[in-house]
């Protein structure tokens, strides 16, 4: 079980409040990743729970009990610490087998543990090394292990992957994403990869400068963004939010497209623009569209095998039914 | 990690340093390696006739073998000196690591004033031995006068005779003051390079304040402990001052270094001297080789 009710949760530190009052839920089982730019108080919101931090206002409940004053150990919580945060004079059997022995656990059911865990993560071969001798992936996966022997409530990831490279990063996200398949237990993760957020959560918060600025599905948060904040930050390249004529002719402040919403042609459209830099993936172009009035650059999704090259001038037609439209305080329209 | 060519380069740049020490230590330690298997007493008449008598060994020396040697040993004052030592060096190591770890802690709590206090704790370190010697037998361990001495009194205990009652622990004491915050700067060092997340992890994984000290800390200030052992041995084997201004070599505080120089100076035997010394390189040598071990060893993880 593990269900973390977040009521009225406020942080300062001295003068300056970086978590304003805040209200949240994570049902049991939940995947729940936590987005937002550097410095908005991710980590804090984090180690609140944790109970790595005390809070300076409002109530946390793990399952229905107010857990505000618990200690850490006793929140049946574990956390993956970006650094990983192994013990570096303990080989890798003793650092899973940390928490068990602080419990006082029994022998045999340690090593049970150790080897289901290992077998889990791959680290049968590794069991006896030391940290410094494993790779960055196989670190993290030491880090997972000893998270889960322990079978917490709840784990707390913070940038667990930000430490590693590209292919790694995509390796190690669908296997933890895997792993809550598989344990089925609560798992809040701490990004500001907005691909890592769509690609793993069940929910995903928002947060900006301590605010929830949005929560929901990925997809919800990709179809129907609550305002200009949450339409710019999720999603990859980032929605084109034009201003002046264009969006007052549809009757808000601002208008929203996204770049895969966007129809490119060489013949006619209903905006004209030249390119700036064309991106090919080879599977996709991005291409940064100049000249258009109240947006500048414009990035336009288009077919990996489209040729344009800079200096082309090209006609654009947004899709309709994938307008989003904003009024002057940034919020939806619906 | 260094390529063949920096490294070649480091070991070029490095020679002068490396020639001046060695010079610096050699024409020392030919002396008295050539003395200890001569007779030298100048009270009794034995010239060195001039300088260049180095090249030749002294001629007007008398070779007499091993019996420096033997003699140093079969001195009674030979294994009690040994012991002395082994008891200020273990006695000053044990102190100044258990309080060394201590305050290394307490210093890097954040608290008021840190850069002032922290300044504070290192001062006694730049005292030199001979002036910190003689203020605390002059200010505190005087039977009459002394701080300590009024300390007693204020609680009605008869005031103890520290440098004659415990000299030992005496000299432990002064010594310990002089090297404590040495020990300290290094493990607070070692101390703040520690990860707060390491800390934080065992935390949650349910370690209680003495598990974490045990399990994340010691392990990890293990290393620098190694080295405040090395360095402090090296330095200790050699505490001379402290007992000069003191005891003197008095009431069981003469260590080997104290009682070489009692052959040397007092009873002007150079040739006894020099053997006490010998048997002092070698006795620091395996100490050294000892620790280095320990120290590679610790070093290699
Ligand atoms: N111990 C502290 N004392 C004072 N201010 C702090 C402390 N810890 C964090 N802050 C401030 O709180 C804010 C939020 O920090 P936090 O570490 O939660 O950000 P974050 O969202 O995790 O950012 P990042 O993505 O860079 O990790 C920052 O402005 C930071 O300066
Ligand atoms: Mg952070």
């Amino acid at each position: 079980m593990g269900r973390i009710t977040l009521d009225k949760v406020r942080k300062t530190f001295g003068e300056v409040e970086v978590i304003p009052p805040l209200d949240l839920t994570i049902e049991d089982g939940e995947f729940v990743v936590f987005v937002g730019p550097s410095g908005c108080g991710k980590s804090t919101l984090l180690r609140l729970i944790a109970g790595l931090e005390d809070v300076s206002g409002g109530q946390i409940r793990i399952d229905g009990e107010d857990a505000t004053m618990v200690p850490p150990a006793k929140r049946r919580l574990a956390m993956v610490f970006q650094s990983y945060a192994l013990y570096p004079h303990m080989s890798v059997r003793k650092n899973i087998a940390f928490p068990m022995r602080m419990a006082k656990m029994p022998q045999h059911e340690q090593d049970r543990r150790i080897e289901a865990a290992a077998k889990a993560l791959n680290l049968t071969d590794y069991l006896d090394r030391r940290p410094g001798q494993l790779s960055g992936g196989q670190r993290q996966r030491v880090a997972i292990g000893r998270a889960i022997v322990r079978e917490p409530a709840a784990f707390l990831f913070d940038e667990p992957l930000s430490n590693l490279d590209a292919a790694l990063r995509v390796g190690m996200r669908m296997e933890i994403s895997e792993l809550h398949k598989k344990l089925d237990t609560t798992m809040i993760y701490v990004t500001h990869d907005q691909v890592e957020a769509m690609t793993m959560a069940d929910k995903i918060v928002v947060l900006r400068a301590g605010h929830i600025e949005q929560v929901g599905s990925p997809l919800e948060l990709y179809r129907t963004p609550r305002n200009t904040f949450v339409a710019g930050f999720i999603g990859s390249p980032r929605m084109n939010l034009i201003e002046g004529a264009a969006a007052a002719d549809l009757g808000a402040h601002t208008m929203g497209i996204r770049p895969e919403h966007i129809d490119v042609s060489t013949g006619a459209g209903q905006w004209q623009g030249t390119v700036g830099v064309a991106e090919h993936l080879g599977s996709d172009t991005f291409i940064h569209i100049h000249g258009i009035p109240g947006c500048d650059p414009l990035t336009v999704r288009a077919d990996g095998e489209v040729s344009v090259r800079h200096g082309d001038t090209v006609h654009l037609t947004p899709q309709t039914q994938h307008i989003h439209r904003f009024g002057a305080d940034g919020l939806r329209i619906a | 990690m260094a390529t063949q060519h920096s490294r070649a380069a480091a070991r070029f740049m490095m020679a002068p340093a490396v020639f001046v020490l060695l010079v610096w230590m050699l024409v020392p330690l030919s002396l008295t390696l050539i003395f200890a298997f001569k007779r030298f007493m100048p009270l009794r008449g034995d010239r060195i006739e001039s300088g260049w008598d180095f090249v030749t060994f002294f001629p007007s020396l008398d070779w007499v073998g091993f019996d420096n040697f033997t003699r140093f040993v079969s001195s009674s004052a030979f294994w009690p000196s040994v012991v002395t030592t082994l008891v200020i060096v273990g006695g000053v190591l044990a102190i100044s690591i258990v309080f060394g770890v201590l305050l290394a802690m307490l210093l890097d709590q954040p608290m008021w004033a840190q850069g002032f206090v922290r300044i504070l704790v290192i001062a006694p370190f730049f005292v030199m031995p001979t002036v910190s010697a003689l203020v605390w037998k002059n200010m505190f361990m005087d039977p009459t006068n002394g701080l300590f001495a009024h300390l007693w009194r204020a609680f009605g205990a008869d005031p103890v005779v520290w440098l004659s009652d415990v000299p030992t622990f005496s000299i432990v004491l002064i010594v310990s003051w002089q090297w404590l915050p040495f020990a300290t700067l290094i493990l607070l060092t070692a101390i703040q390079s520690l990860d707060s997340e390491q800390l934080e992890a065992a935390e949650m994984d349910g370690a209680g304040p003495v598990s974490r000290f045990a399990f994340i800390t010691l392990p990890h200030l293990s290393r620098a402990i190694t080295i405040v052992i090395l360095i402090q041995t090296i330095f200790l084997l050699g505490v001379f001052a402290e007992i000069f201004v003191t005891t003197g070599g008095a009431f069981g505080t003469r260590t080997l270094t104290y009682l070489i120089y009692q052959r040397v100076l007092e009873s002007q035997n150079v040739g006894l001297g020099s053997a006490g010394g010998v048997y002092a390189i070698i006795l620091a040598n395996i100490v050294a080789i000892f620790l280095m071990r320990i120290v590679g060893k610790n070093l290699d993880k």
